[in-house]
Formats: structure tokens, C-alpha cells, sequence
């Protein structure tokens, strides 16, 4: 699955976007959260936090425990600040 | 009529306004709110706004479905700008237009609420002495003015 990353957790990851495997067993929003922490320093820096981060499955928000099955793409950022 | 745009170009406000009344007499009230890049006392020499393209206006677009489906709006426009803006420009519209003046009022304070705690945009000051400050910080004001409306 494709993953894209804005703001902070863009910086501090160090890109905007790239494709992703992660093994079987990671089932949802919150589990490839975990599993991203563990792939080096700036993933652990941007997730440090995990509670406030924000994701999106194909463009619509979504929370921790959301499935991933099936999903083209997902987004994680901050929480907007927009208007 | 409904428009929505995310763009890095200005907009102009009393133009995207007046066409939602434009060709029909049914509308008693319309409400246009424009958000401002503030200078915070001289500080901020510019806002850099980032998107999530696609899903800004996808989410936009849900926003302005949620305050169609709970007033009797005859027309919206929503346009968000992204990229570098500086103090005294405009950032961000909402127009709604209703035959009467209290669905256009709300409808408005909703979808600025939502706008600014649902669409993906992300707000980084740099100040006059040409440091970057970093992220601006989303607000708790935000997120419970938002909370009022529900859903």
C-alpha cells in the first residue's frame, strides 16, 4: 500500500510518501502505527506520540482501530489547522 | 450552486458572492466569511499552508454536504488556499446563501468550524527575522467549537 505523510510527520519520517509491506498480522491503523515505529529513528520520532496522530484511509479520516483491508493508500499527520 | 476550490491563488470574495445569487430571486441572505493571514504584532512575516490534495477537497465537499443536509442553503462556496501567504492576505472563503438569514449565518459558522478541524491543511509561521517557527498547534477552542455541531 501506498503511504503518504504531511507536516511534522512528514519532516520528521523524511519523505512524503513511499510504498509499503508490512507482514501479515498487521491488520489496522493502529497495529501498522506500531510496526512503522519500529523502522528506524525517524519513523519513531514521528510516532512517538501516536495518540495525536491523524490517519486516512483513501482519503477519508479514520481512527486507530480501523481495518486496513483492502486500502490503496494511507495518510498520517497531524491534527489539521486549517481556515 | 456549489463551489468548492483548493488553490494557491487569491480569490475574490464579493465575486464568488454574488454568483451564488446570480439569476435567482429566491435568495433572501448571504453570509461571506473570509479568513486573514494575521502579522501577530509584526512577527509573522508569512503562513506556509500544506494540503493533502484530493482529500482536501473530498472532505471539504462532505463538510458542505453536512450543512446542506441540515439547512435549506440555495448555495455555498468554500475555497481554501495552500502555499505561501503573507500577512493581510486571505486564506481561506465560506459564502452560504439561504432564503433566510439564520440557516446562512449558521451554515457558515459550521463549515468554518469543520473546515478548520476536518480539512486537511497544516499551518507553518515563518517570522520576520527569517526563522521557520514550526507547525502551528491545532486548539482546543477549535476542536469544541467544532464538537457543537455534532456528527
Amino acid at each position: 500500500m501506498k503511504a503518504v505523510y504531511f507536516a511534522w510527520v512528514r519532516e520528521r519520517i523524511g519523505k512524503s510518501e513511499e510504498d509499503l509491506a508490512p507482514p501479515p498480522g498487521v491488520a489496522t491503523v493502529g497495529e501498522l502505527i506500531a510496526w512503522l515505529s519500529q523502522q528506524g529513528e525517524g519513523y519513531a520520532y514521528a510516532f512517538e506520540k501516536a495518540s495525536v496522530i491523524r490517519a486516512a484511509l483513501d482519503r477519508s479520516h479514520v481512527k486507530h482501530d480501523a481495518p486496513l483491508a483492502g486500502a490503496r493508500e494511507i495518510a498520517f499527520f497531524p491534527p489539521m489547522t486549517g481556515g | 450552486m456549489r463551489v468548492i476550490r483548493v488553490q494557491s491563488e487569491d480569490f475574490d470574495a464579493a465575486a464568488e458572492a454574488r454568483k451564488l445569487g446570480a439569476g435567482r430571486c429566491d435568495i433572501g441572505a448571504v453570509v461571506t466569511f473570509v479568513g486573514l493571514c494575521r502579522d501577530e504584532g509584526g512577527r509573522l512575516a508569512a503562513l506556509e499552508i500544506e494540503h493533502y490534495p484530493g482529500m482536501a477537497e473530498a472532505e471539504i465537499g462532505q463538510v458542505v454536504a453536512q450543512a446542506e443536509a441540515r439547512w435549506p442553503l440555495l448555495g455555498v462556496a468554500a475555497i481554501h488556499r495552500y502555499g505561501r501567504i503573507a500577512p493581510g492576505e486571505q486564506i481561506v472563503l465560506v459564502a452560504t446563501a439561504s432564503a433566510h438569514r439564520a440557516a446562512a449565518f449558521a451554515a457558515a459558522e459550521m463549515l468554518m468550524d469543520f473546515m478548520k478541524t476536518r480539512a486537511p491543511f497544516w499551518k507553518r509561521a515563518v517570522l520576520t527575522d527569517g526563522t521557520v517557527e514550526g507547525w502551528v498547534e491545532a486548539k482546543a477552542d477549535d476542536e469544541a467549537a467544532a464538537g457543537r455541531w455534532g456528527g
